[in-house]
C-alpha cells in the first residue's frame, strides 16, 4: 500500500483551482441576482486552491521513496 | 417522494460548474482504480490493513461524520437556535473525542477486535455482540439511504436533475469506488471531501460576513431578531448566558438537559461507540496513531462552528435586512430554515464557485453514504457472516463476501432512500433511533471498560432496558405543537410536554442511558462473573499493562487531550 493521498488530492485541487482561476480571468463573475461579488472570487479562490494543490503535490513528491511513507 | 413535475430549479448551472463536478466524479473513480491494485485480502478491504497514519484517519474521522446532513442541518440550526448550536461541538463532540482517544481507544485497538460488536463479544458474549451488530446494520443502511434520498432531493430542487437518475448515478459511483478500494478508498474520499467542504464553504462565510457588516454587524442584526421574538438581545449569538432557564433561549433547553443529554450521553454515545467513526481510528497503523486520531480530528472540529453554523446565523441576519435580497421561503406558515445552504449558495456564489459549492455538497453526501456502507460491510462480514454463517472461510472468501456486501449494502440503501421518500418524518425517526441505540450502548461500554465485574447478562439486559426506557419515555412525552405519533405520546397519556424536539431528544437519551446503567449494575451483581481476569486482559481498565505511547512527548495522547480541552474551554468562555 503506497499511494500518498497528498498526490491525488493535490492534483484534484490543482485542476479545479486552475479551471476556476482561468474562468475568473476570462469572465467577470456575476451572481445569479446580477450582483458582482466584492472581489473576483473565481479568480482569487481558484488561485488559492491551485496553490494548496501544488503544496500537496510538492509534499508528496518530497516524501517519495522515504522508508516510512506518510500514507499507505 | 418529490413532486412529479418539479418546480423551477433554484440554480442554473454554467458549463464551468458541470466541468468541476465532472472532474470530481472522474477523480473518485480513478482513486478507486488506483487503490484496487493494493487490496490483497479481506483485512486490506475491510480494515485498510491497519496501515494508515493518524492524520489521514483523523480527517476521515471528521469526514465520515461531516455528511451533508450535518452541514445543512447545522446551518439550519444556526438560523433557528443561534450560536448555542455550537454546544454540539464545544460541549459535546470535542470532550467526547478526547475521551475516546485517551481512555477508550487502548481497549478498542489493543483488543485486536475488528469492529465494535466484536469488542462486545470479547468483553461480554455472543448475544450482546449480535444485538449491537444487528441494530448497527439497520442504522447504517437507514442512514445511508437517507443520505442518498437527501442528495437526490437537493439536486432535483436546486438544479432540476431527475430524482431517480440522481439515486442511480450517486449509488453507482459510491459502489464503484468502494468495491474497488474498500475502506481505504472510503477514507481517502473522506479526506478529499473534508478539504472540498472547507474550500466550498469558507467563501460563503467570508462573503456573508462582509455583506452583513462583520461580526459587529451580525450581532447587531441578530439582537434585533432575538428581541422581536421576545428573547434577550444576545440569545442568538451568546452560547451560555441564557441557558439557566429553558424559556430564555430559542433551543428551549436548560443546563441539565444540555450538559447531561447532549454533552454527556448523546455526544459520548455517538463518538465513543458508533462503529462508523471508531472504525476510522481502528484503521490506524499502531495504537498510538489510533489514540491520536480523534485527538487530531478534534483540532479542526473545534473551529467547525464558524464554518457550518455561522452561515445559518448570517442568513438569518440578512433575511432581517430589507435590502439584502435574501428571503427565507415559507413552509407551513414558518420560515424554512432547511434551505439556508441552497439560499446562501444562490445568493453569494457566481458560476464556477457555484460548481465548487455543489461539488462539496455532493462529495459530503456521497462520503456520508460510503462511510455507512463500509461500516456495514465490516459488521456484516465479520460479525454476522463469519460469526454465524461460515466460520472457517479463507481470506479470499471473506474478501469476496466483503465486495458482494458492498453491492448488497448499496442496493439496500437505494431501497431505504425510496422508503425515506414516502415518510416526511424519517429524519426525526432516525434521530430517535440514535437516542434508542447509541445512548444505552454508551452506558454498556462505560461499565464494560471500566468495571470488571460487569457480566454478559448484565450488559445484554441493560441494553434492552435502556432501549425500552427510551421507548417508554417517547410514548409518554411530546414536543410542544407536535401531533404525529412519530413525535411521541403514543402510549395514550402525555406526562410531559417539552419546549422543542431537541429537548425531548436530550431527555430520551438521558432516560435510556440511566436505565441501561442502573439495570446493568444490578443484573451484573446478581449474576455470576463469567470471565477470569486473564480473559479480560486488554479489554478492561486496570487489568494488564497498558502499551506505552510512542513518538514525541508533546504528542502523547494525555497531553494532547488536555491541551484540546483547555482550547475548547477558552472558546466557550469567549463566546459565552
Amino acid at each position: 500500500m503506497n499511494l500518498d493521498i497528498r498526490l491525488p488530492l493535490g492534483i484534484l485541487f490543482l485542476i479545479i483551482g486552475g479551471l476556476l482561476a482561468a474562468y475568473g480571468a476570462i469572465h467577470d463573475p456575476l451572481t445569479h441576482h446580477g450582483q458582482h461579488p466584492v472581489v473576483n472570487i473565481d479568480l482569487w479562490w481558484g488561485l488559492a486552491m491551485a496553490v494548496f494543490g501544488l503544496a500537496n503535490c510538492a509534499l508528496a513528491w518530497r516524501a517519495r521513496g522515504k522508508g516510512d511513507p506518510p500514507a499507505p | 417522494m418529490p413532486a412529479d413535475s418539479p418546480a423551477q430549479a433554484l440554480l442554473s448551472l454554467a458549463t464551468i460548474d458541470y466541468l468541476i463536478i465532472g472532474v470530481y466524479f472522474a477523480f473518485v473513480i480513478v482513486i478507486g482504480v488506483l487503490l484496487r491494485r493494493r487490496v490483497h485480502g479481506a483485512s486490506d478491504f475491510l480494515e485498510s490493513g491497519r496501515s494508515l497514519p493518524s492524520w489521514i484517519c483523523a480527517l476521515g474521522f471528521i469526514g465520515a461524520n461531516l455528511g451533508a446532513q450535518e452541514v445543512m442541518g447545522m446551518a439550519a440550526s444556526g438560523a433557528k437556535y443561534g450560536f448555542a448550536t455550537a454546544h454540539f461541538y464545544w460541549l459535546g463532540a470535542i470532550p467526547a473525542m478526547v475521551f475516546v482517544g485517551v481512555f477508550m481507544m487502548p481497549f478498542y485497538y489493543g483488543s485486536k477486535a475488528r469492529s465494535v460488536p466484536e469488542y462486545l463479544k470479547l468483553r461480554f458474549d455472543d448475544k450482546t455482540r449480535t444485538f449491537n451488530a444487528l441494530s448497527f446494520a439497520v442504522m447504517t443502511v437507514m442512514s445511508s439511504g437517507i443520505s442518498l434520498f437527501a442528495l437526490a432531493t437537493l439536486l432535483e430542487t436546486l438544479v432540476g436533475w431527475p430524482f431517480h437518475l440522481c439515486i442511480l448515478v450517486s449509488g453507482a459511483i459510491v459502489l464503484v469506488y468502494i468495491t474497488l478500494g474498500g475502506l481505504t478508498s472510503a477514507i481517502y474520499n473522506e479526506v478529499v471531501q473534508f478539504f472540498l467542504i472547507v474550500f466550498g464553504f469558507l467563501p460563503l462565510v467570508l462573503l456573508g460576513l462582509h455583506q452583513v457588516g462583520g461580526w459587529h454587524g451580525l450581532t447587531t442584526r441578530l439582537a434585533e431578531v432575538a428581541q422581536a421574538h421576545g428573547f434577550a438581545a444576545g440569545a442568538l449569538y451568546e452560547t451560555g448566558r441564557y441557558m439557566t432557564n429553558a424559556k430564555d433561549n430559542p433551543m428551549g433547553v436548560e443546563w441539565f438537559g444540555l450538559a447531561m443529554g447532549l454533552g454527556f450521553v448523546l455526544s459520548f454515545g455517538y463518538w465513543c461507540t458508533d462503529f462508523l467513526v471508531v472504525q476510522r481510528a481502528m484503521a490506524a497503523r499502531d495504537l498510538t496513531s489510533a489514540r491520536r486520531t480523534p485527538l487530531i480530528a478534534a483540532v479542526p472540529k473545534m473551529v467547525f462552528p464558524f464554518l457550518v453554523i455561522l452561515p445559518g446565523m448570517i442568513a438569518l441576519a440578512l433575511s432581517a435586512m430589507p435590502d439584502s435580497g435574501l428571503i427565507f421561503p415559507i413552509r407551513n406558515g414558518e420560515a424554512d430554515y432547511n434551505q439556508v445552504v441552497p439560499l446562501m449558495l444562490d445568493h453569494f456564489l457566481p458560476s464556477g464557485m457555484l460548481g465548487l459549492g455543489l461539488t462539496a455538497l455532493m462529495a459530503s453526501f456521497m462520503s456520508g453514504m460510503a462511510g455507512n456502507v463500509t461500516a456495514f460491510n465490516t459488521v456484516w462480514t465479520y460479525d454476522l457472516y463469519q460469526g454465524y454463517i461460515k466460520r472457517d472461510g479463507t481470506d479470499a472468501h471473506y474478501l469476496m463476501v466483503g465486495r458482494w456486501t458492498t453491492v448488497f449494502g448499496i442496493l439496500l440503501s437505494m431501497g431505504a432512500a425510496y422508503i425515506a421518500s414516502s415518510f416526511n418524518n424519517i429524519m426525526d425517526m432516525l434521530q430517535l433511533v440514535f437516542a434508542f441505540v447509541n445512548a444505552p450502548l454508551f452506558a454498556t461500554f462505560l461499565l464494560g471498560m471500566f468495571w470488571k465485574r460487569t457480566t454478559g447478562h448484565g450488559a445484554f439486559i441493560g441494553l434492552l432496558a435502556g432501549t425500552l426506557g427510551a421507548a417508554i419515555h417517547h410514548g409518554l412525552t411530546m414536543p410542544a405543537g407536535a401531533t404525529s405519533a412519530f413525535k411521541g405520546g403514543w402510549l395514550g397519556t402525555i406526562v410531559h410536554t417539552y419546549p422543542s424536539d431537541m429537548a425531548q431528544n436530550f431527555y430520551a437519551a438521558i432516560v435510556a442511558w440511566t436505565s441501561c446503567f442502573v439495570v446493568t449494575i444490578v443484573v451484573s451483581l446478581l449474576t455470576a462473573k463469567h470471565k477470569t481476569d486473564a480473559e479480560l486482559e486488554g479489554l478492561v481498565y486496570g487489568i494488564g499493562k497498558p502499551e506505552p505511547a510512542r513518538g514525541p512527548a508533546w504528542l502523547a495522547p494525555g497531553l494532547l487531550g488536555s491541551l484540546i480541552l483547555v482550547a475548547v474551554l477558552i472558546l466557550n468562555i469567549l463566546f459565552w
